[in-house]
């Protein structure tokens, strides 16, 4: 099923030209309307009437989170305050938490990529929508909410958080579909084998999870749990939210919405277009939002493109799935660690768990990375000799595939917190 | 005789194993033979208690890893030679013993073995 056909199945050159229209357009609003914009441009000696095709997108300026910041709360919107109907905030780890805004239309478009993405996710009118993100601030829980609306299925917006009460729903209401953040559904899953239930008899079918990266073997692990297809949904509140992208039934990265969202992958470290395929950071522009339009928005997100047609008949690019974040790469005496990775291989290890946390020191002068595994019933052996052999075999793989020494620390069940949002994976200790 | 021993994981951190012990308590459930392997960061408990399933499901409760093995029960004479002669039957039959824990008492020693082979090792012990 797909949700808007002209749009996600267009040929290349309609969409280039479609792209253009938009992005001169957009070009001239932010010119005259912000004036954060129009400074950059002027300093880089550009006028609107310099952008005539998707191809000029190169000549522009960029756009990061600290702007957004520098302008907080309302510096970059392109419109009067009065067309503003709503605003969204993100978490903010660092400082001000960066604000961004909808017009009427805006919010329109939220809740048309949002539908579309569930409708690639399988979704259908027919279908019980469970929305476990959170709802706030947060773009998650009223962004797939919106979008399962839109839809036309069934939304229970129950929110991040309590379990118990989660997995009554999933009961009583039949639910059929799980928005959620990949963490919380792997503790799902295990809350509901704690809870005496067999997954297998809750009508529940579909995932749509997303927020956070994660690799493909959490993918295998939540569908073995839950019983269900998985589906990857990419987005952040910058660009508009959940939406930007989703994956399709052949799981073969993530079709991004491009009508209204223009990627790019550049070096981090050059900010220069690679070439297709390459692994990079990956940039926005958002040719039609009207409130807070941006112009190449680095995501920090690592991922690669891939125009070529899909088996399901979308035609618009294809992201890789999110390999990990620029920011958040490790550097362990000089090699770069993603988390991303040491997941990977933990979860092709049968005994271990998708709980895992990684602690960062320096003792000396040198770094050490410690991973805390927890041992659970099926890990567990009366014999130190046994435990010692699974704790060599991930310490094994895991140096193999990171190229350092690791430290594993075999901890008790459930002492690793457990997300109901974001998961926290890193802990850097080292004072540098 | 076999008999079942349970075993219980403990990050080695003050008062974990009283926690333990404070459970069991609270459920009523005696501790009859106790030892600790223990590693720099990691412990494992194992013991041998009034009512297994119960203590298992006490502590589950409260998020203990725990574990019920197959153990073998002895009651030798308290006396030299008694546990050399026990184990030169085993390793001469190739019975790998992997730990055990044991008292004396009153003339009698029982000791806690854990055996490649319990049934094997049962019958040879005989």
């Amino acid at each position: 099923m797909i949700w808007n056909e002209p749009m996600e199945c267009m040929s290349r050159d309609q969409m280039h030209d479609l792209q253009s229209r938009r992005l001169k357009d957009m070009v001239v609003r932010v010119y005259h309307n912000v004036e954060f914009y129009r400074k950059k441009m002027q300093e880089l000696g550009l006028e609107p009437g310099d952008i005539n095709s998707i191809d000029d997108l190169v000549k522009l300026p960029f756009t990061t989170k600290q702007d957004l910041r520098d302008n907080y709360p309302f510096g970059l919107f392109a419109t009067p305050k009065s067309e503003v109907v709503r605003v969204h905030a993100s978490s903010g780890t660092t400082g001000k938490s960066t604000v961004v805004a909808y017009t009427r239309k805006d919010v329109d478009i939220f809740s048309e990529v949002v539908a579309r993405a569930l409708c690639c996710s399988g979704v259908t009118k027919d279908d019980i929508v469970q929305v476990a993100y959170g709802y706030g601030l947060f773009t998650g829980g009223l962004g797939l909410h919106y979008g399962a609306e839109k839809l036309g299925a069934a939304v229970v917006p129950i929110s991040g958080g309590n379990t118990a009460k989660q997995i009554m729903l999933l009961q009583d209401f039949g639910s059929t579909v799980l928005a959620c953040t990949p963490s919380y559904a792997a503790h799902l899953a295990e809350a509901i084998v704690e809870e005496g239930i067999d997954a297998a008899t809750l009508p529940l079918r579909v995932g749509v999870f997303g927020a956070e990266p994660w690799s493909n073997e959490m993918r295998a692990k939540i569908e073995e749990g839950l019983k269900i297809q998985a589906f990857d949904i990419y987005g952040l509140s910058e660009i508009i939210g959940p939406g930007v992208s989703n994956s399709c039934q052949y799981q073969n990265g993530l079709h991004i919405a491009e009508d209204h969202f223009v990627p790019e992958i550049l070096d981090p470290s050059t900010l220069k277009p690679m070439k297709e395929g390459s692994t990079g950071e990956l940039v926005f522009t958002t040719v039609t939002k009207e409130a807070m339009p941006l112009l190449r928005y680095r995501t920090r997100d690592l991922s690669s493109l891939d125009y070529s047609p899909c088996a399901c008949g979308r035609t618009n690019v294809r992201m890789a799935k999110i390999f990990g974040r620029s920011d958040d790469m490790l550097i362990i005496r000089g090699v770069n660690v993603f988390p991303s990775q040491v997941e990977s291989v933990l979860l092709e290890i049968p005994e271990a768990k998708p709980h895992y946390m990684l602690i960062v020191d320096r003792q000396g002068t040198m770094d050490t990375l410690e991973i805390q595994v927890e041992v659970d019933e099926k890990f567990f052996s009366d014999e130190i000799a046994q435990l010692n052999n699974i704790r060599n075999k991930i310490k094994h793989r895991v140096e193999s595939i990171l190229g350092v020494s690791v430290i594993i620390s075999l901890v008790e069940h459930k002492t690793i917190k457990r997300s109901e949002g974001k998961a926290q994976r890193v802990i850097d200790k080292r004072k540098i | 005789m076999i008999i079942k021993q349970l075993s219980v994981f403990l990050q080695n951190e003050l008062g974990r194993l009283e926690e333990v012990t404070d459970i069991l308590y609270k459920h009523g459930i005696n501790i009859s033979a106790l030892c600790i392997a223990e590693t720099a960061e990691y412990g494992v408990l194992r013991m041998i208690v009034s009512d297994i399933e119960k203590a298992a499901e006490a502590l589950k409760e409260e998020d203990f890893s725990v574990k019920i093995t197959n153990v073998i029960c002895m009651e030798t004479p308290d006396i030299p030679g008694e546990l050399h002669k026990a184990l030169q039957v085993l390793s001469a039959q190739g019975i790998n013993l992997s730990y055990m824990y044991g008292y004396s008492n009153g003339g009698t020693a029982r000791l806690i073995l854990k055996v490649s082979d319990p049934e094997k090792a049962i019958e040879l012990l005989k």
